[in-house]
């Protein structure tokens, strides 16, 4: 580790956190295009003035809008995500547990999609435009067009209705043991499998492909080396970015595909939560997830973009 | 023959290629070649781009690149049918009795590894020799190929060395399991000439040392001929010429042969500079951003009306960012330039329709110079419309009479970029810059991606078309024999200065500072043996 | 003719089938009200029926049509998609280009902006406007158009700026030629083929990003009706075993293969005839 490459990481984090601060703007000015008066349209229309009044007071709607972010941002930033429209609850109360949901999905999806598409990416290259390369690269033209609640209702229909083998409805529990809990994820971590593994296939495919055609795979194939050696020793330490590159990018899109797969299985994760309050137009809970699933997605591309610095020799040992 | 070691009786390649919306074709690269090479000795292979000299190169790796196909005839190495090995045996092959020397070093070293690894692996890999030993064998390699700090040299990764050393650590790769044969594909073609004649020379003193067998395939027959026992001359994938490296130079039998041979041996009388000049560069200073360093430091040239200015250099010299400034895109921090008498505004936008007319300008790459959604008609004719309002038939009739100006069948007019070859685009670069009537032409390397003899061609092209319209080029190159073969005056560049300027004579004829010295010295001639004295010479100054 | 006749010959059955299955779709959307057998919103028999010789496809949960709802669901889905991708190519193109060819701080302004933009996940993003924003037809497509213009920005800025620093971009600025002839004549028709075949797959993900906004709820709003409305209304059949919620949502991963299929080819075809280099 040296101080260039100890700088250039320094900056992509800086990066990443101003990016944020940007994202937390757009997220409240966003939230504050309400027509008319959040107030108003809680209480309704019958609300006496009073009662509005009352409300716009305690919801600090008097105050100018940027002091209204100032107090926000500084609310999230010590863990208080403020407290929700609808049922007056605290928001990071009924929230946390949710996010363990999500992550717990997530986690499990993520142990299955990424060997598996790595492997698969593997086998397309080993047998590049020969059957198992066209089949898989057939499926994932297949695959990357179906909508999720297509996979996700296909499988609950011949899995859980007609061989009754999972749960249609995928609840978890705090009392529920690790087992139990797996078997309840089970149709959505494959649905969410399904979703992203076509993706995640095929640009490993054509990162490691990419390499593949470099003229230091020639020179080492001149040298007369064994193809599995030319992999092992010249084209995987070459690999390693882009393809770790992928998968980050890939699981930034999980957390997205999780909100949908979430509503189809009626599972307890943010992703729910969020739909929930959208449609109750619950401003505060809307604004504290979006941000949250923003985070998420804002760091792994950050962690993507580290992981590239950390393997780039050039960078690692400069003139 | 007492000790053969790579035998070739009449060698087929084929390829198959994809032409869009039809069945896939198999056609034949190479074609009834025969080739015999002793132990120890050099035989250079040479051809203009599509000869088919890398591909037979590669043959005694029993290697086709990008699915080309060996599928006829024999390669015999120490006897053995290379053609008949199995992936095993050619495995066994590869890395041991024969290596290879790619073109581009930067590109065929793996980044991630150190070169000592990439160096010493073949050599473990088949067992020849013990970590230890072979790391001492790469020591005494580097030192061989003058490499700096031969001790430590291999601890280095691909990137933290430069260009030159990088093509002698991959000779000492090919070296260094101590192989019956070498590959060379153009190991000197990309650099620059004052480290070409380095690395020839190293490479020539390793083989020598060695006595490995060696086929050297290049373009350039100056080259070539420094280093090879026999040449063998190839075109359209098919034999021309074979002979030794003596007979191929002095008595060429072929026609072919013997254009390749006299090639830039254009004459030219210089003229004089006149009173007044057409352009003039007053010490011009230009850097990239405000606060980097030159890259240009007062410059000071003259171009008269009708004449040709070469101004020389290798990569870096700045010759090239000088015809930026000129043309306006790069507006200089320092000196100003006078055209036709005028002050030229810096910037390309202040200048006006009629001074950016009188001064055109001619590429490199003429296939990314030209749009190709246009056709030749339009290349052509916008400089016609967009200058002096030609249309319709008066336009369509100008543009017959460029192309057959500049040689060109008029049935070119309806042509896409894409359906031309290199020489005919180059051409149609130079019939659009004729269009504007302009005064002065700035070519930039307008010769350097063509065959030599189409470079030719060009060249010959320019010289009459100058006699005719009286124009004047500002002819920027890396190639001395341009220079020579054109040039009224010379400036030469290094490191964003002019270290020397004058008439052609005067520059070309002694005493000369340093740097010309070791450019002019640098660059091969067309007779055997000039590499021992240009480093004979070098090494007295 | 003939030429038509030989393209149809070379075309791929892969493509063939996309083109057939695509123009279907179409044909459904753009003549719905004489295709259906059944209005949109009658019921005309029990909730969740089999397919039988009426309905072809079976009823829904509240008795209608489900072929006819899904004829008039195709017209509803492929108009929003398709008037979201116009103005997201015709937004993020125009943007790109721009970016490219002036460079400065106008390509640093909309670079940064667009940076922010991608750096929240487009659905999420959808749905914190769409929090306090009205689900109207309207209101979607400008939210979608203007999401997804960053992307098509993106290609559009990098392949022009690959164009404008390519020589005859250069020889062009040398002879003295405005913005103007720069941008309609010697970069819009090079970037046109990679941004044509990138149209097809921005045309599938506004079906599959309107289909699931209006699976969530957040999407076309009743009484009108697409087919990821179709999959919302009809999911709590699923657990009994009633299938009428896959037709939709089947619709919907048919239309999006088919697309697919032709942009794979042209984009196949086009990369072909340039020997393999695009832009």
């Amino acid at each position: 580790m040296n101080l260039f490459v100890v700088r250039l990481i320094a900056q992509r984090i800086a990066l990443g956190l101003l990016l944020l601060l940007a994202v937390s703007v757009l997220i409240f000015v966003g939230t504050q295009l309400l027509p008319g008066d959040v107030a108003q349209s809680i209480l309704g229309q019958s609300a006496t003035p009073e009662a509005v009044d009352n409300l716009r007071r305690e919801l600090g709607l008097d105050q100018p809008a940027w002091v209204r972010y100032f107090d926000w941002l500084g609310g999230m930033l010590q863990g208080d995500l403020g407290t929700a429209l609808s049922n007056r609850q605290d928001i990071g109360q009924s929230l946390w547990g949710r996010v363990g949901n999500t992550l717990f999905l997530a986690f499990w999806t993520a142990l299955v999609a990424v060997p598996l598409a790595i492997l698969l990416g593997l086998v397309a290259v080993r047998y590049q435009s020969r059957w198992p390369d066209k089949v898989i690269s057939g499926s994932t033209l297949t695959a990357i067009s179906l909508p999720e609640f297509f996979i996700g209702y296909l499988m609950i229909y011949v899995f859980a209705v007609q061989f009754g083998w999972f749960p249609s409805v995928s609840t978890v529990h705090s009392s529920m043991s690790l087992g139990e809990r797996l078997h309840a994820i089970a149709l959505p971590a494959a649905t969410l499998t399904l979703v992203i593994l076509a993706h995640m296939m095929r640009m490993t495919r054509a990162a490691i492909l990419n390499v593949m055609q470099s003229p230091y795979i020639e020179t080492a194939e001149l040298k007369g080396l064994r193809s599995f050696r030319i992999i092992a020793r010249h084209a995987f330490p070459n690999a390693i970015a882009p393809v770790v590159n992928v998968v980050m990018l890939n699981l930034a899109f999980l957390i997205v595909g999780v909100v949908v797969v979430e509503v189809i299985f009626v599972y307890p994760g943010m992703g729910q939560y969020l739909i929930d309050h959208v449609s109750k137009r619950d401003v505060p809970v809307v604004q504290a997830v979006g941000l949250i699933f923003a985070a998420v997605y804002i760091g792994l591309n950050m962690l993507a973009d580290i992981i590239a610095i950390l393997c780039n020799p050039r960078l690692r040992h400069p003139k | 023959m007492a000790d053969t070691l790579l035998d070739i009786r009449n060698l087929k390649i084929e390829a198959t290629t994809y032409p869009p919306g039809e069945p896939p074709q198999d056609i034949t690269i190479v074609e009834g070649i025969n080739l015999t090479l002793e132990r120890g000795k050099v035989m250079g292979l040479i051809g203009e781009s599509g000869a088919g000299k890398s591909t037979i190169g590669l043959s005694p790796a029993g290697y086709g690149r990008g699915g080309v196909r060996l599928t006829g005839g024999e390669v015999l190495i120490n006897g053995r049918d290379v053609l008949k090995e199995g992936p095993a045996g050619l495995r066994n092959l590869r890395g041991k009795a024969v290596c290879y020397v790619a073109q581009s070093a930067a590109a065929a070293f793996n980044p991630a590894q150190k070169l000592m690894e990439q160096v010493i692996e073949t050599t473990l890999l088949h067992k020849l020799a013990k970590r230890p030993e072979a790391e001492a064998r790469a020591v005494e390699l580097f030192r061989q190929l003058g490499l700096p700090d031969p001790e430590h040299f291999g601890d280095r990764y691909p990137h933290q060395v430069s260009g030159g050393q990088l093509q002698r650590a991959m000779t000492a790769m090919a070296l260094c399991p101590q192989p019956d044969l070498i590959i060379f594909d153009e190991p000197t073609t990309a650099l620059d000439v004052t480290t070409q004649i380095d690395v020839l020379a190293a490479i020539k003193h390793a083989i020598k040392t060695t006595g490995v067998g060696a086929l050297y395939i290049t373009h350039d027959l100056a080259v070539v001929a420094q280093v090879a026992d026999d040449i063998m001359v190839l075109r359209h994938g098919k034999m021309v010429e074979l002979g030794s490296a003596q007979q191929i130079i002095a008595e060429p039998k072929e026609a072919y042969t013997q254009a390749l041979v006299s090639v830039r041996s254009i004459e030219h009388s210089a003229k004089a500079p006149t009173e007044t000049p057409l352009l003039s560069v007053d010490n011009i200073s230009a850097a990239y951003s405000n606060n980097a360093q030159n890259v240009l430091n007062s410059i000071n040239l003259a171009l008269s009306p009708g004449q040709t200015l070469a101004v020389v250099g290798e990569s870096g010299s700045g010759k090239s960012t000088l015809a930026r400034v000129i043309t306006g895109l790069l507006p200089p921090n320092q000196g100003q330039i006078l055209f036709d008498g005028q002050p030229l505004p810096a910037a390309l936008k202040a200048r006006d329709k009629e001074t950016l007319r009188e001064l055109q300008m001619i590429y490199q790459m003429a296939d990314v110079a030209m749009n190709p959604r246009h056709t030749v008609g339009t290349i052509i004719g916008r400089p016609l419309t967009f200058y002096f309002g030609l249309s319709g038939k008066v336009r369509h009739q100008r543009v017959l009479e460029l192309l057959e100006e500049t040689e060109l069948d008029a049935s070119y007019i309806d042509r896409y970029p894409a359906e031309l070859s290199g020489g005919q685009k180059q051409r149609v670069c130079i019939a659009r810059a004729l269009a504007a009537n302009p005064k002065l032409i700035i070519c930039d390397e307008v010769t350097s991606a063509l065959d030599p003899l189409v470079a030719d061609g060009i060249l010959k092209l320019l010289l009459r078309l100058q006699a005719r319209e009286n124009v004047a080029y500002l002819f920027i190159t890396h190639d001395l024999a341009t220079v020579k073969a054109i040039a009224d005056s010379i400036a030469v560049m290094h490191q964003g200065n002019v270290v020397r300027y004058g008439t052609r004579s005067e520059v070309l004829s002694p005493p000369f500072d340093d740097y010309t010295q070791t450019l002019l010295a640098s660059v091969p001639q067309m007779k055997i043996g000039w590499l021992e004295e240009a480093i004979q010479t070098r090494s007295t100054t | 003719m003939s030429k038509f006749s030989t393209l149809l010959k070379q075309l791929p059955v892969t493509a063939f089938v996309g083109l057939l299955l695509t123009t279907t779709f179409i044909i459904m959307a753009v003549f719905a009200p004489w295709l259906a057998p059944y209005s949109m919103s009658e019921s005309v028999g029990e909730m969740w029926l089999g397919p039988s010789a009426d309905f072809w496809l079976g009823t829904d949960n509240l008795g209608r049509d489900l072929l006819s709802r899904l004829i008039y669901g195709a017209r509803t889905t492929m108009t929003i998609a398709a008037l979201a991708t116009a103005l997201a190519f015709s937004l993020g193109s125009i943007l790109g280009i721009l970016a490219a060819v002036y460079g400065g701080w106008v390509d640093q302004l909309i670079s940064r902006g667009v940076d922010i933009l991608m750096s929240i996940p487009t659905l999420i993003f959808a749905l914190v406007i769409l929090s306090v924003m009205p689900s109207t037809i309207l209101m979607l497509i400008l939210i979608m158009g203007v999401l997804d213009s960053t992307r098509v920005f993106r290609i559009s800025r990098a392949v022009a700026v690959d164009i404008n620093v390519m020589d005859f971009v250069e020889a062009a600025r040398l002879r003295g030629e405005g913005k103007r002839w720069i941008i309609f004549r010697e970069i819009l028709p090079n970037a046109l083929t990679p941004l044509v075949a990138e149209l097809g797959l921005r045309f599938i993900f506004a079906v599959l990003f309107l289909s699931s906004l209006s699976f969530l709820g957040l999407g076309v709003q009743p009484p009108e009706a697409d087919w990821g409305s179709m999959v919302r209304e009809n999911r709590q059949g699923i657990v009994f075993g009633v299938p009428a919620a896959l037709i939709p949502a089947g619709a919907i991963a048919l239309l999006a293969i088919s697309v697919n299929l032709v942009a794979d080819w042209i984009l196949r075809r086009t990369t072909d005839l340039k020997g393999g280099r695009s832009g």
